[in-house]
Parts: C-alpha cells; sequence; structure tokens
C-alpha cells in the first residue's frame, strides 16, 4: 500500500466548526442554529430524513450557499469570506457530477489543473496513476464518463475527490443512487480508505446503516436543527430524543405509552407491566425497547401471540401481539415458532429507554 | 493491470441486434417507411430543383411550356446575374468577334457577345452578397454572444425583477417588425445609420437578441448546476467555469441559436428595403429588382437564389451534429 498512498497522504491538519448558522430560503428554515465540530481526521456523518438540512449545511461549509446567521471555520479560521475555490474542500456529490465531456482521466486531472493548485503534468499522472490504482478504476482511464456504470462513476468522483488532499471531504449520500450489492462493498472500501489515508470526512446520509457502520461520531439533523450529536454506540444505546430513538435501528424501536403507578409502569392496552426504574420519572411517559431486547424463552414473564413472522436469515422479526400492542422482536436465526403461536418472553429492563411526554429521554 | 474478470471488457456493448429488426416483417414496414420518406423529401425538392434548373436555362427554355425537363444547360443566367451589359454597336462587335477568334475573350464575354452585348462591368449581385454575409455574419456573432452571456446570467443568477426583465425582452417580439420601419427609418436616417453596414448589424442583432437569450436560457436550464458546482470547489472562478465546464456542454444550444439567428439576418427583406440603398443593401431586395429591365430574366433570379441560399445551406450542414440534441448529456444520474 506504501508506494501508492505515499502521494496522498495528507499534510495539514484540518478541524471544521460550525457555531450557529441559520441559513433560511424565503420563507423556509433550512438550518436553525446549527453548531458542531469535526475534528481532525474524523469520520462524521449527519444523519437525518430527507428535507433536515444536511445538504444545506455541507453546501454552507463548501460555500456554495452563504449561511444567513453564524462562522464556518476550518482550523478556527472562519472561512466565511472565502469563494469555493479557496476553501480547499473537495464534494462529492449525490449525482456523481462528472464533466461529461471529459475523459475519466481529464475528470481526475481536472482539480489539479485548477489555478488555485496549478500541479505539474507529470505529477499529475503520478497522483492519478495511484489514485486509479486504489479506486480500481485504472482501466477506465480513457473512457468518457458518460460510458460508465453507476458504481465506476461514483469511484471516479470519489477519485477525483481524494486525488487533490483538500482540508476536508464533504460528501452528500455518494453511495444512494447504488444498488445493495455496491453500496455496502463501497461503504467498506471508503472506511478503508479514509483510515488509511486518516482524512477528514464529513459524510451526509438519510441511510442509519451508513451512519453507524462508518462513522466514528454522528450528528442526527431533524428540520433543521441537530438533535442529538455522538458516537454511533451514543446514537443507538441512549438516543437523546424518540426521534433518534426511531431513526436508527432496524426493525424499528417499540414505543409505547406507558404510565408510571406503585413502583410499576404500565404499558398502555397490554397486558405488560414492568418494575419502575430506580431514578424518577413522571406519571405518563413513553416506553422504548429495542426489538432485540425482547428475549423469547419458555419461562417469559410475559404472554403473547405471534402475528407474523419475517425471517431475514441471520435473524428472524417477530410481530407479538399483547393486549392490543404490537410489538416487535429480534430472534437470533431461523425460528420454529409459527404465526399464531403463542409465545412467552423476557423484556431486558436495563435496556430500556424512557422518554417524558415531549418526547425527550429521561434516563441517563 | 486489472485483470480481465476484475475490469471487464475494454468497450462497452453499445449496441445489440433485436429480433425486432431481423424479422421480415419488421423489415417489411422499415422499407416502405423509408421509402415514404425519400418521396416525401423529393417533393418537398422539387422547388430547389426548379430554381436550380432555371439558372442554367436560356430565356426561352424558361417560358417554355410544357416545361422542359431536358434542356441544353447555358451559363447565360449567370452573366446577366453578374455582369451589367450594354448593347455593342455593329461595329464595335465585329471587333470583339475577332478578339473572340484570338482567344482573347473570356466564357462570359463570348456568352454576352453572342446575343449582341458587351460586358461593362460586374453587378451590384456580387456586392450584396459580401453585404449579406457581412451584416448577417456580424450581427449572427453579436446577438449569440449576447445571448449567451444573458442566457446564462438569467439562467443561474437571482436577478432583481428577473422575470419582468425576461419578459420585457419577449415583448420585442410581440409586433410584427414592418409596425417600426417608418419611425427607424426616421431615426436611422437623424444618425446617419441609414444605409449603413453598422445601423444593419445593430438592427438585426438588437431583433434576434430576444430570440437568442430566451433559447440560451433554456439551453442553459437544461445542465445540471453541480457540475458548475463541482468545478467551483474544485478551484476555479465562475469565469472559468464557465468557459471550462459549461461552454462546451452548450455548443448544441449555440449552434442551433446560430443557425437561427443567421437564417432570420440573411432571410430578411423588410427592413433591408427601407434601410438601406446602395452602399449597404443586402441580396434580398437586390434578387426581385432584377425583374425590371428589359422583361423578367427568371434565369438571373433564379442564379442569384441559387447563390443566396448556399451559405445557409453550407453552415447549416456543418452544424448538423449539434442540431441534433442530447449529445453530452448523460454523466449525471438522475
Amino acid at each position: 500500500m506504501f508506494p501508492t498512498t505515499y502521494y496522498l497522504i495528507r499534510q495539514a491538519m484540518s478541524n471544521v466548526s460550525l457555531s450557529n448558522i441559520t441559513k433560511k430560503f424565503r420563507a423556509v428554515t433550512a438550518l436553525d442554529d446549527v453548531s458542531f465540530r469535526v475534528n481532525d481526521g474524523e469520520f462524521f456523518v449527519l444523519l437525518g430524513p430527507t428535507g433536515a438540512g444536511k445538504t444545506t449545511t455541507l453546501r454552507v461549509i463548501a460555500g456554495l450557499e452563504k449561511q444567513d446567521v453564524g462562522s464556518v471555520a476550518f482550523d478556527d479560521e472562519a472561512v466565511d469570506t472565502f469563494t469555493p475555490a479557496d476553501r480547499d474542500v473537495a464534494f462529492v456529490f449525490q449525482q456523481y457530477s462528472l464533466y461529461p465531456t471529459m475523459s475519466v482521466y481529464d475528470n481526475l486531472a481536472f482539480p489539479l489543473r485548477s489555478p488555485v493548485h496549478r500541479v505539474p503534468e507529470d505529477e499529475i499522472k503520478i497522483k492519478i496513476r495511484s489514485v486509479a490504482e486504489i479506486l480500481r478504476i485504472a482501466h477506465l482511464l480513457e473512457r468518457k464518463t458518460a460510458r460508465l456504470s453507476g458504481g465506476e462513476m461514483q469511484r471516479v468522483s470519489i477519485g477525483r475527490a481524494i486525488v487533490r488532499d483538500p482540508r476536508v471531504f464533504l460528501m452528500d449520500e455518494p453511495l444512494s443512487n447504488l444498488d445493495a450489492k455496491l453500496r455496502e462493498s463501497l461503504r467498506v472500501e471508503l472506511k478503508h480508505l479514509q483510515k488509511t489515508l486518516g482524512k477528514t470526512i464529513l459524510y451526509v446520509t438519510h441511510d442509519q446503516i451508513e451512519a453507524l457502520t462508518m462513522a466514528d461520531r454522528i450528528a442526527v439533523l431533524n428540520e433543521g436543527q441537530i438533535v442529538q450529536q455522538g458516537t454511533p454506540d451514543d446514537i443507538y444505546d441512549r438516543p437523546a430524543t424518540t426521534f433518534v430513538a426511531q431513526l436508527v435501528g432496524t426493525p424499528r424501536i417499540n414505543l409505547l405509552e406507558a404510565a408510571r403507578q406503585d413502583g410499576q409502569v404500565i404499558i398502555r392496552n397490554s397486558a405488560l407491566t414492568l418494575d419502575a426504574p430506580q431514578q424518577k420519572i413522571p406519571d405518563t411517559l413513553l416506553l422504548g425497547i429495542r426489538p432485540e431486547d425482547i428475549k423469547l424463552s419458555a419461562q417469559g414473564k410475559f404472554a403473547g401471540k405471534v402475528m407474523l413472522k419475517e425471517p431475514l436469515g441471520v435473524e428472524t422479526v417477530l410481530h407479538i401481539q399483547s393486549g392490543s400492542q404490537n410489538l416487535l422482536a429480534l430472534v437470533p436465526g431461523m425460528t420454529d415458532v409459527k404465526i399464531g403461536d403463542a409465545v412467552n418472553f423476557n423484556i431486558a429492563d436495563d435496556k430500556l429507554h424512557f422518554f417524558d411526554t415531549k418526547r425527550n429521554r429521561l434516563n441517563a | 493491470m486489472a485483470s480481465f474478470a476484475e475490469s471487464g471488457p475494454r468497450r462497452p456493448v453499445v449496441e445489440s441486434i433485436r429480433v425486432d429488426k431481423v424479422s421480415p416483417g419488421a423489415r417489411a414496414t422499415g422499407a416502405v417507411r423509408a421509402l415514404i420518406v425519400l418521396l416525401v423529401a423529393l417533393i418537398m425538392l422539387i422547388p430547389i430543383y426548379v430554381m436550380f434548373a432555371t439558372a442554367f436555362k436560356t430565356r426561352i427554355d424558361v417560358t417554355a411550356s410544357p416545361p422542359k425537363i431536358f434542356f441544353q444547360p447555358t451559363l447565360e443566367g449567370l452573366v446577366l446575374l453578374f455582369t451589367d451589359r450594354a448593347l455593342a454597336a455593329p461595329a464595335r462587335v465585329q471587333e470583339l468577334q475577332q478578339l473572340e477568334a484570338q482567344g482573347k475573350l473570356n466564357l462570359f464575354e463570348q456568352l454576352a457577345l453572342a446575343s449582341g452585348q458587351e460586358i461593362t462591368g460586374p453587378s451590384p449581385y456580387v456586392g450584396r452578397i459580401v453585404n449579406s454575409l457581412i451584416i448577417a455574419g456580424a450581427s449572427t456573432f453579436l446577438s449569440v454572444l449576447l445571448g449567451v452571456l444573458a442566457g446564462y446570467a438569467f439562467s443561474r443568477f437571482n436577478l432583481p425583477g428577473k422575470d419582468d426583465l425576461l419578459f420585457f425582452i419577449l415583448s420585442t417580439r410581440m409586433l410584427p417588425a414592418v409596425v417600426v420601419t417608418i419611425p427607424l427609418f426616421l431615426m436611422f436616417r437623424q444618425v446617419g445609420l441609414y444605409d449603413n453596414h453598422i445601423g444593419m448589424i445593430l438592427l438585426y442583432t438588437v431583433f434576434n437578441l430576444s430570440f437568442s437569450v430566451w433559447l440560451m436560457k433554456g439551453f442553459f436550464d437544461e445542465i445540471p448546476r453541480e457540475y458548475e458546482e463541482a468545478a467551483l470547489v474544485d478551484g476555479y472562478s465562475r469565469l472559468q467555469t464557465f468557459f471550462k465546464i459549461v461552454l462546451p456542454q452548450s455548443v448544441s444550444g449555440i449552434a442551433a441559436t446560430t443557425v437561427f439567428c443567421l437564417i432570420f439576418a440573411w432571410n430578411e427583406y423588410a427592413f433591408a428595403l427601407m434601410m438601406t440603398a446602395e452602399k449597404a443593401r443586402t441580396a434580398p431586395p437586390s434578387i426581385p429588382s432584377m425583374i425590371g429591365r428589359g422583361g423578367v430574366e427568371w434565369a438571373a433570379i433564379a442564379a442569384g437564389s441559387l447563390g443566396f441560399l448556399i451559405p445557409v445551406v453550407i453552415i447549416t450542414f456543418a452544424l448538423r451534429k449539434y442540431l441534433l440534441r442530447g449529445v453530452t448529456f448523460g454523466a449525471i444520474r438522475q
């Protein structure tokens, strides 16, 4: 790996911080007081549903969009007055945006030939060679970009970003237009690339699996506001709101209305009653139970009926009815439980998530 | 080098033979369709043929009824078109016949002599074709240039009052051109633009501008912004991005706009008739003026029209590749 990556090892430190960024498009507030910091060499993922303001955040950082309020700083130097060219970032677009009139080689060389960088042609050649080898596109260099498949296009567009040694990579859902298999393999490649090259990446996605698998840290964005920031573990195990809890994890978390009574937590419309936790909780609350925390057991404390079964091979999703409540449970491997069967189960009560009626997390 | 298994075939497979293109029935329909297209094209080309044939007919053949399909071609029409002639006195005719015997007369002079005429100089037609070339060429260049710049600005930037401006530009097309000829004529005479190349270039440029701005804006609208944004991030300025990324992709749009502007400026008749006299007169109003002298010279008119047709045909032919749209689109996945 050394001889090829040698040319791509980055020289500069680069962290990115956003403080109090607000951006409005006419009446619509796209970003509302967004602040976060991406540390040097970190794989930072912005996760959120469509329209949450993820792409706008990237565009503000790249300088393609000007924020109304707030400041963007690279290495603690404000870059708000910088043009996109001067910011020295690399952008990987969702739509690839390869220049259609140029060959793959020229596409990769384009940023290096820019007036800001002005790399000599023989050096360009060496760099492109090494990038092409890393991304396995060496055989495509002479081709016109319109003649590439989706996966090839996306690799070229990632290549156009890494050939340049920018301060930070901005990636806008780069894998979302690919088929599932390709997405999976490029996900691994990307993560590997980031670790070997040690680059700072700010990655935008609506796919929680991409976020959990690749990120060092995640920021969850909803309706232009940051809901939670943290490591994948934080986000998954300690979701700050029901929104985050429902956004990450498949199958979805069970979210049940419950009431506290005599040291017990009673789930509405069901026969389920759990011991109340040590900490103080209000009388009415929302209870979150991850499907994998519901465990089938013959001596289980709770009983229910299997309404539906979704075998996925490595695991099976069971829809269990208790009262009029429907619970999703995840059991490992294939199971011989049949639809209509009565089952007993336990709930891992150390893994419960409590939310107040404003949908914010209660337990630490 | 990557192995075949990793890289796949070097050449992408871009064509395939489909069953419906091999079956006899499909082939027959294809042949019939081609035949129909050919017939329609032939019918469309009949006037062009008549013009072409007339240009090389003698005065008698032109008016023959029924029209002659087969005839002895002659360059008489071209002589009439390109030269001014005078009836030669009998003494002068003899002199010229002697010169002809010595082989000192060129083809045109010989043809003129055959009808007892002597060539006195070139006709104004040549100068008028040159005027047409200058005026149409310059005004097309200007209107396309301005159209490209304005169209790009309208397509990409948030200009204040953008929609109103666009409507305003279009409104110059909302009345027949003839309506403004008289005020324009008065103004042009006042400022010295009457019968002036610059005046005509200005006039045609302005007239084409609304068209080229709207057309180019439409073409730019179709080019996704991401390309430019990618280039901006890659270290280029807005202007460099425009030249390196946007222009290469808008070639077909520019070609189409050029052809349309050129055809308008080249064919324009009413303004040219009113606003020019001798110096800057273009070809269109001068061709029918040949009808006047000593009977209708159909051969000369046909030859003049033919010569007038050639530049536009050449340009359209040269740009036809770009006129077929959608050559460069495709590297953005929608």
